[in-house]
């Protein structure tokens, strides 16, 4: 047993959130809300430049190798700043789909794009009535001569208005099947309309009328997706994990170093019982937050049978990210209420981890199913 | 024991209901605006509409009629309260800060004068007061304010900073905590003013909150002549009073009104929204999460009917008020939380978006949720009050 990151992911560690703390302020987030892109590029190509768009991309392919933990500690350095950007929907959604379902060649090609950073991608697979679960997808993918043609809405994009390739996940021609087809941005037939977000993140709404795609366009085997679509997912939720520990850790930083200097009363608020026991609160959910999302990731990593742990990760961590920036907003008082101070940011930030791949009541009904309920 | 009302109330509160029903200006429900929300535009029409309250006595339906009141009872207050939150009409917190703490307040320790001064014109909508109460220093430790009056000739010379200042841009006076004995213990050295935010010397610089909107305010006082005659209720005694007022909030029975109506509003989206192959309305665990947030808005309004059942036995709320507003708060959190669960992604959607759902009302309601435990005492303080004050638990 060994509950602590190995030496080189420390160090990872340490050097991300160096780095960004320096040229990521959580205030950035927030400005860029208005950003027409919603980041910054030369902050985009300095991660670019550090490797980590190809931390898990294998070396044959330009990356530097790593596995799905050492993405989890970059993950969690963005998450500490409430980094905008590209790198959710390009490295975790897009390499990892290719990881999953790609062909040998598909991954050669787009895994190395992906690790110089020429390629940003994005993920269309949430619809009107279908969330997180690709059996209720609506969106059709008819074979036509020499490829697909798709038709259908796509909500909650992330990123589709700066990506080069979009991932559409499609139903057919065979009842129930599922495949994932790769959609250049600028593909005739798309509508991407932005939409406004709690936390600033561009997510988009995508109309795909009638929409080509080559056969070679279709990432692994057509109509067989579903199963490693399901892998991308919960690989998805367990990123969403990571980047959530980070943001909660750093609202939690901020709150005790508060508690420690703001006085009232003639003594620090955190010399009164209330306020202490509510960082003991905090400490509780974070730090089962934390071990439950490196017990996930570690499952990923090794390839092991991950589905309860995954669950069981994102159960908790969605639950608890609300209520830990809820009481950092308590214990700051009404300065946190300032949109100038960074508080509101991690808030936000929370709320849209919490339902993003599923939130805790989506997650508590996996549990159950595996309990054999 | 009864928990009905006479016959004559229940008419009233028909009354009620068809004026607002007739009456709420249609474009303030276009804005559908919540609380720290402002604009100039929402002021207007808050200000009209006050005025309007005003003209019928409405404002001040329970104040003796001499400042401008009906004289009606405290059970009549609550019928309105609870049917302006339901009929959703124009208000902010302006006006529970005028009509619900300062003018009561300003009913019990002033001299005459000084009621026939402000009483009247709050009645009929045509003044605001702002709370100058906490500073940068003294936010829960109220009797810490360093904000110094100082007599000269027949004025008192204003110096100092506050802060979280609500509507201080755009109030005609403030209601101003301010220290007059310097040496004395920290209680015993604070007088409350009324300032007409005209004065010079007072700056106020704009505070922007989270949800975007200028609600509050830095506000600056160099060397501002206020006439001793403003100096209301004991020079000295202006904590004691303070707390005493603290104490007469109305029931606030509006809030759980208000839920009642946003729970109203997520029962139909459920049941007109389908995700993942069902109707949310068919999804025991949905069904759960509001059945229970109905049975505690339920048990809300029942303790702030004890409020004004206390009031209307001619007694003074103690802890009552403090454990209502605590449970209120959190109740707002828990509501504000379970509505966006229930919208899942499209929760995610503010105001303006395409695709948001209840076009973003839950989304603006949580982002309200951490003032709700902050502002007019934190829930600290309120379980404190609650356990030293109501309890007698030991302090040490
Ligand atoms: C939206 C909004 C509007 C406001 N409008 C006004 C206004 O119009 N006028 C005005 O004067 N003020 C206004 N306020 C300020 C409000 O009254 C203060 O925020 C409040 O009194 C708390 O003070 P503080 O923010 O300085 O927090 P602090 O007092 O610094 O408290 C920080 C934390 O310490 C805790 N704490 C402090 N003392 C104790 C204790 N003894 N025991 C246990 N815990 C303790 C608090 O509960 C809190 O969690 C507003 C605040 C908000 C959020």
């Amino acid at each position: 047993m060994e509950l602590e990151l190995t030496e080189e992911q420390r160090m990872l560690k340490t050097a991300a959130s160096g780095f960004l703390k320096k040229e990521c302020p959580p205030a950035l987030a927030w400005e860029m809300r208005e950003d027409e892109r919603g980041y910054p590029p030369s902050l985009w190509q300095k991660m670019i430049e550090m490797g980590w768009t190809g931390v898990m991309v294998p070396e044959t392919y330009g990356g530097i190798g790593g596995d799905f933990m050492d993405l989890c500690v970059i993950l969690e350095a963005l998450g500490e700043v409430c980094a905008p950007g590209p790198f959710f929907s390009t490295v975790v959604l897009g390499g990892l789909a290719v990881m999953e379902l790609g062909t040998e060649a598909q991954k050669e090609a787009l895994l190395s794009r992906i690790a110089t950073g020429e390629c940003i991608m994005a993920l269309a697979a949430d619809e009107e009535e279908a969330w997180c679960d690709a059996s209720f997808i609506k969106t059709r993918g008819l074979r036509e001569a020499g490829g697909y043609r798709i038709s259908g809405t796509k909500l909650f994009v992330e990123n589709a208005h700066v990506a080069d390739i979009i991932l559409c996940v499609v139903t057919g021609p065979a009842e129930g099947s599922l495949s994932v087809l790769l959609v250049q941005g600028d593909a005739p037939g798309l509508r991407i309309t932005p939409l406004k977000t709690l936390a600033g993140e561009r997510q988009c709404e995508v109309v795909f009328d009638r929409v080509e795609v080559k056969a070679s366009d279709v990432l692994g085997e057509a109509e067989k997706a579903a199963p490693g679509f399901d892998r991308l997912l919960d690989q998805a939720a367990v990123a969403k994990c990571a980047e959530l520990v980070g943001c909660l850790q750093t609202a939690f930083d901020m709150t005790v170093a508060y508690a420690k200097e703001r006085e009232q009363f003639g003594r620090p608020i955190g010399s009164f019982q209330a306020v202490q026991h509510h960082c003991a609160d905090m400490l509780i959910d974070l730090d089962g937050a934390r071990f439950a999302t490196y017990q996930a990731a570690w499952r990923i990593a090794g390839r092991m049978p991950w589905s309860r742990e995954v669950a069981v990760a994102k159960a908790w961590t969605s639950d608890v990210a609300r209520k830990v920036t809820l009481k950092a907003h308590q214990i700051h008082g009404a300065i946190s209420f300032c949109e100038e101070h960074p508080l509101h940011v991690f808030y936000r930030k929370a709320k849209s981890g919490e339902v993003a791949f599923g939130d805790a009541d989506f997650h508590l009904e996996r549990v159950a199913g595996g309990l054999g309920l | 024991m009864d928990f009905s009302f006479t016959a004559e109330q229940e008419r009233f509160r028909r009354e009620v209901r068809e004026y607002l029903e007739r009456e709420v200006p249609p474009r303030w429900k276009e804005l559908g605006y919540l609380i720290w929300e402002e604009t100039d535009e929402s002021w207007d029409i808050t200000r009209q509409w006050n005025r309007k309250l005003g003209e019928k006595g409405w404002l001040a339906l329970t104040w003796p009629r001499v400042y401008g009141g009906q004289e009606r009872s405290h059970i009549d207050q609550l019928i309105l309260d609870e049917e302006m939150a339901r009929a959703g009409t124009p208000t902010g917190i302006e006006t529970a800060i005028t009509i619900g703490w300062v003018c009561p307040t300003i009913m019990l320790f002033g001299t005459e004068e000084q009621k026939l001064r402000y009483l009247p014109d709050a009645a009929k909508g045509r003044i605001i007061f702002c709370l100058g109460y906490s500073e940068p220093n003294a936010g829960s430790d109220l009797a810490a304010v360093r904000t110094t009056a100082v007599e000269d000739g027949d004025h008192y010379v204003i110096n100092g900073q506050k802060v979280w200042t609500t509507v201080a841009h755009r109030a005609d006076y403030c209601w101003l905590a301010a220290r007059t004995d310097p040496d004395a213990p920290k209680h015993k050295g604070v007088s409350m003013f009324v300032v007409d935010m005209k004065s010079p010397g007072i700056t106020v610089k704009p505070l922007i909150n989270i949800l975007g909107f200028h609600s509050f305010n830095e506000v600056f006082f160099d060397e501002v002549r206020v006439p001793k005659e403003n100096l209301v209720g004991q020079k000295n005694m202006g904590w004691y009073q303070l707390a005493v007022a603290l104490d007469f909030e109305r029931s606030g029975v509006g809030t759980p009104a208000r839920m009642h109506r946003t729970i109203d509003r997520l029962v139909a989206y459920c049941r007109q929204t389908r995700r993942n192959g069902r109707l949310l309305s068919e999804d025991p665990v949905i069904r759960k999460k509001l059945a229970r947030l109905s049975v505690e808005a339920e048990v809300l309004r029942l303790l702030c009917y004890r409020i004004t059942w206390i009031q209307e036995k001619g007694k003074t709320p103690n802890y009552e008020a403090s454990l209502t507003k605590v449970f209120a708060s959190e109740l707002l959190d828990r509501l504000a939380n379970t509505g966006m669960e229930i919208l899942g992604p499209y929760g995610m959607l503010d105001r303006g978006s395409p695709r948001a759902a209840l076009r973003g009302e839950i989304l603006r309601l949580y982002l309200t949720s951490p003032s709700m435990g902050i502002g007019g005492g934190t829930s600290e303080i309120q379980r404190n009050i609650i356990a030293m004050r109501g309890l007698g638990l030991p302090r040490k």
